[in-house]
């Protein structure tokens, strides 16, 4: 049977184990006067003879489909003759891959040696077995631990507390999937970033203004010798930002005090919603708004001032990231002077001040460390934004503060780093990793900081 | 009705006890009689003269037809049972109902001759005027010294930086707060106990010399030492303002008014001078919320 099915099956048994464990609590039940003389409700039970019959088959469903693999290939390459025995890792996984080709049918076996023929034939039948015995195991041990839980179903058995503390390891191993997930990256990246160091001396990674990933793929091309400098980079990353943040920050900031201080209720149900929805738009339609026609625009009409100008610029792409994040700020900001408790309005506009110096005086003052935070968690995202600028911004590591000029960032670099076919082992490649691993902790510094100043603000009104 | 109440109640932000019309047992609507009130509603020296003042929420009506003069450094106290519309009446004196989108005045309402809902009457100024109290402290969250400073400087009343110091200094000793906190003018007002709290509040209040202070139970949130202290305050103050004060205990209103008006179901029922309405009421329905047979 087919893992998938296997599962299916599983779930099955574990709903049967359920109606057969609540059947048994209420006929348990039933002689000694009623359900109210159990220890939990009947549900419980049901509960538990689920959890029971399915909870360590599926341990053992999962563990066979990691392992079995490995384990079927240890055989098989075992099984050959010496002679063709791989003496490396590579040879070994070449072979392997033949060996299944021919048993899949991709390779007729007329086409390979005799004993990778045979090898193919064992590695057919090896998996056959495996899902045979994988599919008999896990539904005997499906059945018999279901039995096992049903028959210790006793009046007396306190089922509730048993399903809430399983219940709440599976709410752990959840929470502690999302988190593995993300020790997961930091570590690969981590990995690779140190192999780039290995290439590229720290100093000319962290200092050098030059940036130039175009190395040389054998040892006779004539290329440059690449340079690894991510000051350009992270500049044009900060510029556009920067840019960014001057539309998105103003902009966000004074529609959200417009939509909690001064919009009625009719115009807010409306507007709010039309805010949002510029945060629905996919990056990718920003992307081409920004190259097709913001960057144009700008470049025209700098050219009709007398200014030159590229036609991809990053003040086309740092304007249209700060539309995009527009809603991101209008709508923290919004929930942040709403938070202001009511009091505050009523006690400074009691005193004769117009709502306008109620706002700058005390709602804003009061509002201001969560509307940091929502500030410091779109810079955030401003750094991570990656198809506008890749579109708008352009490829030249140009190391300027000049908005008109053309910049790359670092998504940016990391992307055409990585795309299309690549070699793993190449300071071009790991440089991407490297770079990852800057933009990572920077963001993250700058998530930590904003969490810290909301939290901070919070403590001021509970 | 119960529809539009949800509505109000669901829909805007409410103050502590804006009053939404409960209807209660029909005797006491039959015994009111619309526009009438027994006793002495008016005043020879009014500062306010209220004339068939009606208040809508939405179309739900909150006060119905009250006519009243409150005199000048008078303490008047507003009783009555929870949702009377003793509240909305009292926001009704310094405008501040118009926060509420659905909510609307009809009738007269005059400060000193000069019409309070008149379109071009300039709200800034005639807050400035009639200052207010709320039922929770809601001191600013910034030092002791800001709060109290905040309304002088909005009202430019200081050019100079000792200006300001001293009528802060004023204001702090005529709410009876200098002593304690004189030392710590700098600290956040947040930290300070709820009667200092809502003292400070006082003090912020009369700091732009208003000539009305209107307090909506302003003791409802402080323990009896602090309620004491208060209510000593307003005694004080009552020499300088005309205090209008919403309160829920009949002891307070009989401590430290002057006049005592009993509102219910959004009329106003009686009015009279406090000792004769808690010793003689001429009204059966304040007679039996005086004696606590409802509210």
């Amino acid at each position: 049977m087919q893992p998938a099915n296997l599962l299916l099956l599983t779930l099955v048994l574990a709903i049967v184990a359920y109606w057969l464990g609540y059947a048994r609590s209420r006929s348990l039940a039933m002689p000694l006067g009623g359900i109210r003389h159990l220890k939990s409700l009947p549900f419980y039970y049901g509960a538990r003879a689920a959890l029971w019959s399915g909870i360590p088959a599926l341990i053992v469903l999962g563990l066979w489909a990691a392992f079995q693999g490995k384990v079927i290939q240890l055989i098989v390459i075992g099984g050959l003759p010496d002679g063709m025995m791989p003496a490396t890792e590579g040879e070994a996984s070449l072979l392997l891959s033949k060996i299944s080709n021919v048993a899949s049918g991709a390779l007729p076996p007329g086409f390979v040696e005799a004993p990778i023929a045979e090898a193919a034939e064992r590695l057919k039948a090896l998996r056959s077995q495996s899902q045979f015995l994988m599919s008999g195991l896990v539904i005997s041990v499906a059945v018999l631990a279901g039995f096992l839980g049903w028959l210790r179903i006793r009046p007396r058995l306190n089922a509730r507390a048993q399903v809430e503390s399983i219940l709440k390891w599976v709410f752990f191993a959840c929470a502690a999937l999302a988190i593995l997930t993300t020790v997961g990256i930091i570590f690969s990246v981590a990995f690779e970033t140190f192999r780039f160091f290995e290439k590229v001396p720290f100093t000319e990674f962290f200092f050098g203004s030059h940036w130039s990933p175009q190395t040389a793929l054998r040892a006779d091309q004539v290329a440059s010798e690449g340079a690894f400098g991510m000051i350009p980079l992270f500049t044009g990353t900060l510029l556009i930002s920067a840019i960014a943040m001057v539309v998105a920050v103003p902009v966000g900031l004074l529609s959200a005090i417009y939509l909690s201080e001064y919009a009625g209720r009719k115009v807010r149900g409306v507007v709010k919603p039309l805010l949002e929805m510029l945060a629905g738009i996919p990056t990718v339609v920003y992307g081409f708004f920004a190259a097709l026609t913001v960057a144009p625009f700008i470049s025209d009409l700098a050219a009709s001032m007398g200014i030159e100008a590229s036609s991809q610029s990053a003040l086309a792409a740092g304007a249209v990231m700060g539309i995009m994040i527009i809603p991101f700020v209008s709508s923290l900001s919004d929930d942040v002077i709403n938070a202001v408790p009511q009091a505050m309005r009523d006690g400074s506009l009691a005193l004769g001040a117009t709502q306008s110096e109620t706002m700058k005086k005390v709602i804003f003052p009061a509002a201001l460390p969560g509307i940091m935070g929502g500030i410091l968690l779109a810079v955030s995202r401003a750094i991570g934004e990656t198809m506008i600028v890749v579109m708008a911004a352009g490829l030249a590591a140009n190391l300027t503060a000049n908005p008109l000029e053309t910049v790359t960032t670092v998504t940016v670099q990391i992307v055409t780093l990585l795309t299309g076919d690549q070699e793993f082992d190449s300071a071009k490649t790991l440089a991407a990793f490297a770079l990852g691993a800057m933009l990572f902790l920077a963001t993250l510094l700058l998530n930590v900081i904003a969490l810290k100043i909301v939290r901070k603000y919070r403590e001021q009104y509970d | 009705m119960n529809s539009v109440n949800t509505t109000i109640a669901s829909e805007v932000t409410q103050p502590d006890e804006v009053a939404v019309p409960v209807q209660e047992s029909k005797p006491a609507e039959t015994i009111i009689e619309e526009g009438k009130t027994v006793g002495k509603p008016f005043s020879d020296d009014p500062k306010f003269k209220l004339r068939d003042v009606e208040v809508f929420y939405g179309d739900a009506p909150a006060i119905k037809k009250i006519s009243l003069d409150i005199g000048r450094n008078e303490v008047i106290a507003f009783i009555g049972p929870s949702g009377c519309g003793k509240s909305t009446f009292l926001r009704c004196l310094n405008r501040m109902n118009d926060s509420i989108d659905i909510c609307r005045v009809k009738g007269s309402l005059q400060l000193d001759d000069h019409d309070i809902y008149d379109p071009k009457r300039d709200v800034v100024e005639l807050r400035a005027r009639v200052g207010m109290v709320f039922q929770k402290p809601n001191p600013f969250p910034k030092s002791i010294y800001d709060n109290v400073a905040y309304g002088p400087r909005i009202h430019g009343l200081a050019n100079r930086k000792s200006d300001l110091d001293e009528i802060v200094e004023n204001s702090l000793r005529k709410a009876g707060l200098w002593e304690e906190v004189k030392d710590r003018l700098d600290a956040n007002a947040t930290g300070m106990s709820g009667g200092q709290q809502q003292r400070l509040c006082i003090a912020r209040a009369i700091a732009v010399s208003p000539e009305v202070v209107l307090m909506d139970e302003p003791c409802s949130a402080l323990d009896p030492i602090a309620t004491a202290k208060v209510e000593e305050l307003i005694a004080e103050l009552s020499e300088s303002y005309t205090i209008v004060i919403v309160t829920h205990s009949m002891q307070q209103a009989a401590r430290v008014s002057h006049r005592t008006a009993y509102f219910h179901l959004g009329h106003l029922v009686e009015v009279n001078e406090t000792n004769k309405v808690f010793t003689s009421p001429e009204h059966e329905l304040t007679e039996s919320y005086i004696t606590g047979r409802f509210g």
